[in-house]
């Protein structure tokens, strides 16, 4: 069975916005258990992708396979089994940091009890924080929430949308650590980033995208000299 | 299990959002006042009028309460989180459409012994005019919710929600009103029931038709 060794498939994805293409025949393939690495410039595509991949958009054309389960014919199957960290925080303004995720635990049907809730805030850094609204939190205090969120899921394939933007240093090695803890759990994790050092340092895989094309795969502690990225000026540490 | 989730969520946000349900609630008090100058002192045509100016009142006010309702779901995609937790569109749908049924109800309810001082109008049966007004409010929030969702992304929200939503509940609107004027205005022949009844049927199709379609609106 094709899904029970690699995790992600994406099989000629494209997508469009309008006339401008935003995936162009995107191919690749995740082992599951694996780190995987899509990393590009702004525009490349990284974004779209990931939400092709977490069903909350559709390709226009091709199709990926997510655990197993079509993202196109089974977008539920492919839900239960994959868990998202978006641009988007998905939080709700209006409710405190513990509700936000009390909410997510009730649709989960996960326990909604605070005590089981706080040691996720524990993790991301937002204990303390745990009765504010984020609307008096900073990008990057609402960034660890939706982490939270993530980990609250639970779920064996993890996409991450640019998860260093707008955190600290502290921010940085939760996120490091985070995606060690993936790796020891058997996690799949896809991770957009372009910063292309950590992605080599917590990446086994990864492939390049170039206005929606696939322009480099291999390994990901080879992203820095091989594939073309740090030439042409995208950062390559922190 | 989900829908005991969404709602749980709605009412949780709504606790959060009061100060906006007393905005809403001045508004369709400000409504009524405003009728009752526009019509002048004649309280013969006021209290004839009464049931009517009611339910516009009502309808005004639902759609601050339906486009409100959807607003905290866009600020961070929200509601796109939640769908792909995954949370089924149809226990989110239902969820909100029986919270803002709660609300406009309450509104409803607020709004009477503004009526009754207003309009002077005889003080109704009470059961009787809360049914009405729970059915009247249903005939509105289950559509309205469906296209509060439809226009949340729109640009003009306000202006496409009223333009699609009111053509729609016209026959909620004539039977509400009727049924209401009846309960007011004294109702000989008996035709309340009647008039109750057509407009449960449309609250009917609504839920049914509405949570059907709420899949599409939000996954597409």
């Amino acid at each position: 069975m094709r899904g029970s060794t690699l995790a992600v498939e994406g099989d000629a994805i494209c997508r469009r916005y309008g006339r401008r293409w935003a995936l162009v025949d995107v191919t690749f393939a995740v082992p599951t258990g694996a780190v995987f690495v899509v990393a590009g410039r702004n525009g490349s595509g990284k974004s779209t992708l990931l939400r092709v991949l977490s069903t909350a958009i559709r390709a226009d054309r091709g199709t990926a396979r997510m655990a197993g389960h079509d993202v196109r014919t089974h977008p539920q199957e492919v839900r239960r089994q994959v868990a998202i960290l978006s641009h988007h925080s998905y939080l709700y303004e209006a409710l405190t940091a513990l509700e936000n995720l009390q909410v997510a635990a009730r649709f989960l049907g996960k326990s909604a009890e605070r005590t089981a809730l706080l040691p996720l805030l524990e993790e991301v850094g937002l204990a303390e924080r745990a009765d504010d609204p984020p609307l008096t939190f900073s990008a990057g205090m609402r960034k660890r929430l939706a982490l939270a969120r993530v980990l609250l899921q639970d779920a064996p394939v993890v996409l991450l949308d640019e998860p260093y933007g707008q955190l600290d240093p502290p921010g940085f090695r939760l996120v490091d650590h985070l995606l060690g803890l993936f790796r020891e759990r058997g996690t799949t994790a896809l991770v957009a980033t372009h910063l292309l050092d950590r992605a080599a340092a917590l990446c086994d895989q990864g492939m390049v995208l170039e206005q929606g094309r696939v322009s480099w795969t291999g390994r990901a502690a080879d992203l820095p000299t091989q594939s073309g990225l740090a030439a042409a000026g995208l950062p390559e540490g922190d | 299990m989900q829908l005991l989730a969404a709602l749980h969520k709605e009412l949780l946000l709504q606790w959060r959002t009061k100060a906006q349900l007393l905005a809403i609630f001045i508004f369709g008090a400000s409504s009524l006042l405003l009728f009752s100058f526009a019509v002048g002192p004649d309280s013969s045509a006021l209290r004839q009028h009464a049931a009517g100016f009611l339910w516009l009142g009502l309808m005004l006010s639902s759609t601050l309460t339906l486009a409100e309702s959807f607003q905290s779901e866009m600020e961070q995609r929200a509601l796109e989180g939640l769908l792909l937790l995954p949370a089924g569109a149809r226990a989110l749908y239902y969820g909100k459409a029986i919270s803002n049924w709660t609300q406009l109800t309450l509104l409803g309810i607020g709004l009477i012994p503004l009526m009754v001082v207003l309009y002077d109008t005889p003080m109704p049966r009470p059961f009787a005019l809360l049914g009405v007004i729970m059915a009247g409010a249903a005939g509105l929030s289950a559509p309205g919710t469906l296209y509060a969702a439809m226009t949340s992304q729109a640009r003009a929200k306000q202006t496409l929600l009223p333009l699609l939503l009111f053509p729609l509940v016209v026959p909620v609107l004539l039977s509400a009103v009727k049924a209401t004027s009846l309960l007011i205005l004294g109702d000989p022949m008996g035709q309340v029931r009647d008039w109750v009844l057509l407009l449960l049927c449309f609250d009917a199709i609504h839920w049914s038709l509405c949570g059907f379609l709420f899949d599409r609106v939000v996954e597409d």
